[in-house]
């Protein structure tokens, strides 16, 4: 990995600082403005009965949201790809994490709670172990 | 008490007293710090280790009796408690920390040829959080030590009186440790390695790391929000664990083993690492398929996150869940025997040096191999319902963990210890207590997969009479592992005091951190070095005059 | 073949350069990849509370959806706008620490403290009316009302309702050392199948939407999955505030320039993180239906 030599002369115009970029204020504030858009629509959504899909849409809008916050005021947007592998490679584990968890919890019965796995089931063995 | 290196100012003498010391910001004092709590941690978890297998010289019992009568039940307190002890310290102080925090820290920046880890301010804190996390687990052998077994398994761990909590704040603590080092050691990785040092041209030691921190930095924080939910219960009774309270047991097990299948490999990818640099050192040959080996490291973190159902089959866990666990636990097995295989090929037409770090390495491919090969019936579902929770289970991760993992710890102590230390250890009595140390380990530990498989269970405080003769053998192999290791710290404490001074490469090892002076000055290197292929050995001469290896810097193989 | 080495430290040392990096650069790249690997730990520790929640959810929807119409959804929206804007102006600071706007940095910073301040008055009026009703996790669970549109369960079946009320050592363990056939006699907290309440399974065909039916069994579980998740993200913002009141004394001081501006560009991160967090809690507890 061969590093450039430090520029260490200042530039002082708004797009670009001797380290990094600069984003320019008319960005953030679409974003924000952008933000205050979708929690209105989140919340208006959430007045609307629409079965199991209001969770989902509520979710799309939070991704939503959640991306122009990392893209843009979290600066993802200009930053080194890698760092964007890092922040991907999470969700994918956080998503691992939570789908097992989420469908064996669906899929275990109620008699679980006795202790008797569903691999388990329909085998008797008599007290003592078998002869 | 520490000899000065002749004239020279080396990281020991650099500064002192004792604030020099509880405030520095060196990795290698950071990491001689570890190191001494580490050590005193396992001798603390050996000696209640030594406790359980007292108590199993008798079918009944020969320490402690029963204390409880539940209707039809009789609980055994004290023995839950002192194998949980056993199993937690063990775990949470020695394995996890050990390797990453004592030599990780010390070697890391000498083999990229830097001058410290990317944050040494968060090294120390990381170092902070495992004194303030081991002095809270161990409160509670004063508060009332935890009988949950180190798994803190759910109704129970709500349920009982012990000081659950004090423990579980503990670990909560320990996990930022690990995280800290985790975090510490992937920036330097990425950031730090000198020009010329390629991620195909760093030692085989900072790959293992590198992909234990991955593990670290995915994993621990799950740890962290299993511990703070379960304190929560213990508090306010959430009811997420709870059944009582309308939560689910198995949910609890989730949760905890997201974290603590992969805690299996932060323990043994370090170990590994430390086999190829001893297995390289002392065959006199590069790594035989350097890549391969690379790779499988990652492949092993990576594969380690999907398979941690394997700990619960018979718990209630879904049947599709279960499928899907056993294979991928199967193939777990493939990266880790890519590795075994390489290894040995690299051995093959080595000059082979039977010095004591090697020895270990030796011993490593047997204890190592018995341990990976007992997962396998354990992987797969209908032998694991015969083995769940039997002796066979605690054999198989011995082997891994003891066998495998803290054996390299012990073997790259020994294989750093002039560079950290500045002196030799008497080579005789390193190999002779390295022998006997295999031998009786396999004694202590071989008998638990016989007892395993003919049904003797898990965290038994007594059992029946037929299984005697081999607890007594697996007793008489633990004392005798005590009294190696008793002998072990004895000549390395010697050394410390009357130890030949050592050379700046007393093994012949290609990779930097022999370059620099035993032990190294506070900057690691006086001049920097210059950066070739790992394992590296050409050129490298015996001098009788330095006791060590010399290398010419011009012999020095260059690549563009 | 070129000579390999490491080169030597710069001949004038910046001031804010630590002695083991070589450049600015250098420490400023490590600096981030630390921070970003940082956030990923804390996602990861939310991770499980997310899990806890989407379990629960799915096992027992009828509590979230009788159990949430206690939250102000009022509340919630302020708190959510509150720290979007706060989001927006850290950001806003981190540019203005680029350019060397020492002032505008300070004030910026100064209106996210402020914002946080907001946030967690608006928490602590929640949590006190919740303390007031008794709307508590676990044990301490004692509705005195039922919720907006709501009941309270007049013909609550008498197995769940002792089981909850009572501390566990009153329910007596009946462990019989029977066949592995057999079931555990343990009473269960809740009846039915996977802990489903027999009115839900009665309302089910009212829509899954709309609960204006009686209390399901377990509600408190749902304060406690409320409590741990804003709590814990309420312990993350008042980190946060102290280490951005630290920020402030800092900038005050004109440390902060285009060479050294990576303390707040870090902090910043997770801050937005903080915001992150958030943005998920609110549909999630507050917008169920």
């Amino acid at each position: 990995m061969i590093q450039k030599p430090a520029d260490t002369s200042a530039k002082h115009d708004s797009t670009h600082s001797a380290l990094g970029h600069v984003v320019p204020l008319w960005l953030l504030s679409a974003v924000f403005g952008a933000l205050l858009v979708l929690t209105g629509a989140t919340v208006a959504v959430a007045h609307i009965d629409l079965g199991n899909m209001n969770l989902y849409l509520a979710l799309a809008i939070a991704g939503a949201k959640a991306t122009l916050v990392i893209l843009f005021f979290m600066h993802l947007f200009w930053d080194r790809p890698f760092n964007a592998m890092i922040f991907i490679g999470c969700l994918l584990f956080v998503s691992l994490f939570i789908g097992i968890a989420l469908t064996d919890s669906r899929v275990n019965d109620a008699s679980a709670v006795g202790g008797q796995g569903s691999a388990m089931r329909g085998v008797h063995v008599p007290l003592g172990g078998p002869k | 008490m520490i000899a000065k290196s002749q004239d020279n100012d080396n990281y020991l003498t650099h500064s002192r007293g004792i604030s020099s010391w509880i405030f520095t910001l060196d990795h290698k004092r950071i990491g001689v710090m570890y190191l001494i709590s580490v050590l005193v941690a396992f001798l603390l978890g050996g000696l209640f280790a030594m406790l359980i297998r007292v108590q199993l010289l008798a079918p009944t019992g020969l320490l402690f009796h029963k204390t409880e009568v539940l209707k039809d039940l009789v609980v055994y307190k004290p023995y839950n408690q002192i194998f949980t002890v056993h199993g937690a310290v063990m775990i949470f102080l020695v394995l996890i920390p050990g390797i990453p925090g004592a030599l990780g820290n010390f070697v890391l920046p000498i083999m990229l040829g830097a001058k410290d880890v990317a944050f040494p301010r968060l090294n120390l804190w990381s170092y902070y959080f495992y004194v303030c996390g081991m002095l809270f687990a161990l409160s509670s052998l004063v508060l009332g030590a935890v009988d949950t077994g180190w798994t803190f398994y759910t109704p129970y761990s709500v349920q009982t009186s012990t000081a659950v909590i004090s423990v579980v704040f503990g670990a909560f603590l320990l996990g930022f440790s690990s995280i800290f080092t985790g975090l510490n050691f992937i920036v330097t990785m990425h950031k730090l390695r000198p020009r010329g040092m390629t991620w195909f041209r760093m030692p085989l030691f900072c790959w293992g790391l590198y992909a234990t921190a991955l593990i670290q930095i995915l994993a621990t924080p799950v740890l962290a929000i299993t511990l703070l939910l379960l304190i929560l219960e213990r508090l306010f009774h959430l009811g997420i664990f709870d059944p009582a309270y309308g939560g689910s047991a198995l949910l609890f097990q989730h949760f905890f083993w997201f974290y603590s299948h992969p805690a299996v490999y932060i323990m043994i990818l370090p170990a590994m690492g430390i086999m190829s640099e001893v297995i390289a050192t002392f065959s006199r040959r590069e790594i035989f398929g350097y890549r391969f080996v690379a790779m499988s490291s990652i492949a092993i973190a990576l594969i380690g996150f999907f398979v941690w159902g394997h700990h619960m089959f018979p718990n209630g866990q879904s049947a599709p869940a279960n499928v899907i666990f056993s294979g991928l636990t199967v193939l777990v097995a493939i990266p880790s025997a890519i590795k075994v295989f390489n290894w040995l090929a690299t051995l093959y037409k080595g000059s082979i040096d039977l010095k004591t770090p090697m020895l270990y390495a030796l011993g490593f491919f047997f204890m190592f191999s018995i341990g990976g090969l007992t997962g396998l019936p354990l992987a797969i579902l209908p032998t694991n319902f015969n083995a769940h929770d039997t002796y066979f289970v605690v054999a198989h991760f011995h082997y891994v963990m003891f066998g495998g993992a803290l054996f390299m710890f012990i073997g790259g102590i020994h294989y750093w210890w002039p560079k950290i230390t500045g002196r030799m250890y008497n080579e005789s009595l390193g190999r002779l207590c390295c022998l006997l140390e295999l031998l009786a380990f396999n004694l202590t530990f071989f008998p638990q997969f016989i007892l395993g498989l003919h049904g003797m269970p898990r965290r038994s405080a007594v059992y029946s009479p037929e299984f005697q003769y081999l607890h007594v053998l697996s007793t008489i192999g633990a004392f005798i592992q005590m009294a190696a290791f008793l002998v072990i710290g004895a000549y390395l404490l010697h050394s410390l005091f009357r130890g030949k001074k050592a050379p700046a490469n007393p093994w012949g090892g290609s990779t930097l951190e022999w370059r620099c002076s035993s032990p190294p000055p506070h900057d690691n290197f006086k001049e920097t070095p210059t950066v070739g292929m790992p394992y590296d050995h050409h050129g490298l001469k015996w001098d009788e005059e330095t006791e060590g290896f010399e290398r010419k810097e011009k012999e020095l193989v260059l690549h563009a | 073949m070129t000579q390999l080495t490491i080169p030597q430290s710069p001949h004038e040392h910046p001031e804010h350069l630590a002695h083991h990096f070589e450049s600015l650069q250098q420490q400023y790249d490590s600096g981030k990849l630390g921070i970003w690997l940082f956030l990923t730990t804390e996602i990861l520790m939310f991770s499980g509370l997310f899990c806890g929640y989407a379990v629960l959810r799915s096992l027992h929807p009828e509590i979230f959806l009788y159990a949430h119409r206690y939250l102000s959804v009022e509340l919630g929206a302020l708190n959510t706008v509150v720290l979007i804007f706060s989001s927006f102006t850290m950001a806003w600071g981190v540019r203005a620490a680029q350019l060397g706007q020492t002032k505008l940095l300070v004030r910026l910073l100064t209106i996210t403290l402020v914002c946080a301040f907001v946030f967690l008055g608006v928490k602590f009026v929640e949590y006190k009316n919740k303390w007031e009703e008794n709307l508590l996790p676990g044990k301490f669970y004692h509705p005195e009302e039922p919720p907006p549109g709501g009941e309270f369960l007049k013909l609550r079946g008498t197995d769940s309702q002792s089981v909850k009320n009572d501390k566990p050592a009153d329910v007596k363990p009946q462990v019989t050392a029977g066949a592995v056939g057999e079931r555990s006699t343990i009473a269960p907290a809740a009846i039915g199948p996977t802990g489903l309440s027999e009115p839900w399974l009665e309302g089910k065909h009212h829509g899954r939407q709309s609960w204006s039916g009686p209390e399901p069994d377990n509600v408190q579980l749902f304060f406690g999955i409320y409590f741990a998740m804003t709590g814990l993200h309420g312990v993350h913002v008042i980190g946060g505030m102290i280490v951005i009141a630290w920020l402030i004394g800092k900038a005050r001081k004109g440390v902060f320039g285009p060479d050294h501006f990576a303390p707040v560009d870090f902090v910043g991160l997770y801050w937005h993180l903080v915001d992150l967090v958030w943005i998920f809690l609110f549909p999630l507890l507050y917008l169920i239906s």
